[in-house]
């Protein structure tokens, strides 16, 4: 009795949570018809701040999806046994994040109904061509080997042996996709805040810190939830990853700050000025980015010592932070500060509207129910087995 | 390591794939320019140059904007964020930022510039283009295919001269006249200045060119040795904006 009541809170307090997502998700899509009718007026973008919140998104996202790579390695090529469960979960958090990446390019079209154009007339020089493929194959690739672990799992027989040449190939993709992520951005002249070398591996390091972070909160919340423990070694693995990106990915940012500001090259400067101090009189995203400065470093200060880091709450304290540090960096100040000051040196003010903060809160919606029916139907079949 | 090493063979891989796609597109455009210009005796290459010191005759003149704005339909918005232009003027602090001292820049610094597409020899936003809505002609016109376009704006991220300008919204209702020999814009795509390719087709001049009083806007063919441009780039000192950039403008300044 006790039992049958337990599941029926449970599922009232699902289905509660589904139709909060789906009513999310309408909104969005009520504003995206408002976008559609009226065109991309309806957001903060203007002639100087051409990209903003919805690229910010797609870039912080795709660095979600690369980072299932961090599971999956280990527990493929060094047969880590502890991933077993982490690397099914992993691979599903990268087929909602690839979606989530499709969506936001989508949103951000001015002319939507063209987008077969990009197959109709393929570019091979133009970045965005490969980051389709790059995308697109690395979406068909997860979807595949999870639907396929999924199925085994349940009939009780072992993956068939095909799987494997793509599961090796889905390591080095990863890498990939988050790579063409970066050089969008890192090859275009006369935009000093990207035209960096390092970019894309400061996206990788912000990548696999902020997206097993992510893993081991939605793991956290599972056993919360439903009762499933992922483990106790793997979730400590899962940090000591956290930590070590984390530290490279600070390394890095301060490798950045050292070149700008010892050269002195104006150019260079700027971006970060803009961001950290502020510019011309704006100083909107300062407070953002001292922020995400200060919870970067309280999260290494706490994973970095392993007692601390063995404390449940403190190390969900710790992945939160790195998760909020990571994407005020990568979804809000990238863009955002690579697009101002403007080429011509204006420094034009960007606040997202209200339409536009609804359409990409939808889409997170879609990437949360996307993981909630994931999840479910893998603990479900967990369960039975 | 085993995967440090395959990741760098993928991703040379991946490079030089990219390379080589567009050592062929190039090699392609070559061929097929050899063919159609085989009868003609030289290849064109159409420039512009800015007599900075002409423009500044007549103070507040905007002549050259408004007749390039009235003849391509370009609307008039008078909220910065969303403005749509193809030739217009900047502070020369703005334009040159790196040709100012201390002590020039009180005179200087605010000079009005006039500001269009640069029509790169090696333009940018070409390369960024991921449906080829734009692209280099073989007579040096950078031009934009308004009906492919998808409106993602990587060739605005690319322009490092911040010359394109996007329909944020329908233009329509905000031209006061509509000329009906150029198309009107749908909202959702990128445009600029397309050196009048138009008017070219037509043995004309640019607008800017024809409606400046001064003579300050001298248009012309960067190949022909005897041209009007090339004798007056011969004769006055002049400069392209970010040439460092290796983008190879065709609008020149003459200061």
């Amino acid at each position: 009795m006790l039992m049958f009541k337990n599941t029926l809170t449970r599922s009232r307090r699902y289905w509660l949570w589904i139709a909060s997502l789906l009513f999310v998700i309408l909104a969005g899509s009520l504003c995206y018809v408002l976008q559609l009718i009226h065109g991309l007026v309806v957001t903060g973008l203007s002639r100087d701040v051409s990209w903003g919140l919805y690229i910010a998104q797609f870039t912080f996202f795709v660095g979600i999806a690369a980072s299932a790579v961090m599971v999956v390695l280990p527990y493929y090529l060094h047969d880590y046994q502890q991933f077993g469960r982490l690397t099914l979960l992993g691979e599903l958090l990268a087929v909602t994040a690839v979606t989530m990446c499709i969506l936001f390019i989508f949103v951000d079209l001015g002319q939507p109904s063209r987008i077969f154009n990009i197959v109709l007339h393929p570019q091979p020089q133009s970045v965005m061509f490969w980051d389709m493929i790059a995308l697109g194959g690395y979406l068909l690739m997860n979807a595949v080997i999870a639907a396929v672990t999924l199925i085994a799992q349940r009939q009780h027989v072992p993956v068939p042996g095909w799987i494997k040449p793509v599961i090796i190939l889905s390591i080095p993709w990863a890498i990939s996709i988050h790579t063409v992520t970066a050089f969008l951005y890192s090859g275009l002249p006369g935009r000093s805040y990207w035209l960096t070398a390092i970019l894309a591996p400061r996206f990788l390091a912000s990548a696999f810190a902020s997206g097993p972070a992510l893993l081991i909160l939605l793991c956290l919340a599972l056993r919360k939830l439903t009762g499933f423990d992922a483990g106790r070694e793997a979730i400590q693995k899962l940090a000591v990853i956290v930590t070590y990106a984390l530290a490279i990915n600070i390394f890095l940012i301060l490798a950045e700050v050292f070149t700008a500001f010892y050269s002195e090259i104006p150019a260079h400067e700027e971006h970060f000025e803009y961001l950290f101090i502020g510019l011309n009189g704006d100083y909107r995203l300062v407070p953002w980015m001292w922020l995400s400065v200060l919870l970067s470093w309280v999260a290494l200060a706490l994973l970095l010592v392993p007692r601390w880091r063995a404390n449940i709450p403190r190390l969900a304290v710790a992945c939160a932070a790195i998760f909020i540090s990571i994407w005020l960096d990568k979804g809000l100040g990238l863009i955002v500060g690579g697009m101002v000051p403007s080429p011509l040196g204006a420094v034009t003010r960007y606040v997202p509207t209200l339409p536009e903060s609804t359409i990409v809160l939808g889409i997170w919606a879609v990437g949360a129910l996307m993981i909630t029916v994931f999840y479910k139907i893998t603990l479900s079949i967990w369960k039975e087995n | 390591m085993k995967i440090t090493r395959k990741d760098f063979l993928r991703l040379s891989g991946l490079g030089l794939l990219a390379l080589a796609g567009r050592k062929a597109v190039r090699a392609l455009s070559g061929w097929s320019f050899a063919q159609t210009s085989a009868s003609a005796a030289k290849p064109i290459r159409w420039g512009m140059a800015f007599d900075l010191g002409k423009c500044r005759h007549k103070d507040g003149c905007n002549r050259c904007i408004q007749a390039c704005h009235s003849t391509h339909n370009v609307p008039q918005f008078a909220d910065r964020a969303h403005e749509i232009k193809w030739i217009w003027k900047e502070p020369f602090q703005n334009v040159f930022p790196a040709a100012q001292t201390d002590y020039t820049r009180d005179f200087y610094g605010s000079l009005p510039v006039l500001l269009a597409c640069n029509h790169c020899d090696d333009p940018p936003c070409q390369d960024v283009c991921p449906v080829d809505a734009t692209w280099r002609r073989d007579d040096g016109v950078v031009t934009i295919d308004f009906h492919r376009c998808i409106g993602c704006r990587y060739c605005m991220a690319a322009c490092p001269y911040g010359s394109r300008s996007f329909n944020w919204q329908d233009p329509r209702p905000a031209i006061a006249t509509v000329n009906p020999d150029f198309p009107t814009r749908t909202k959702g795509v990128v445009e600029k200045c397309n050196f009048c390719e138009e008017r070219l087709a037509k043995g004309q001049g640019p607008a800017c060119a024809e409606s400046c009083e001064e003579k300050a806007i001298v248009f012309g063919d960067l190949e022909q040795p005897d041209s009007e441009l090339r004798q007056l780039l011969r004769s006055r000192f002049a400069v392209q904006r970010k040439p460092e950039l290796g983008t190879g403008p065709s609008v020149y300044y003459i200061v």
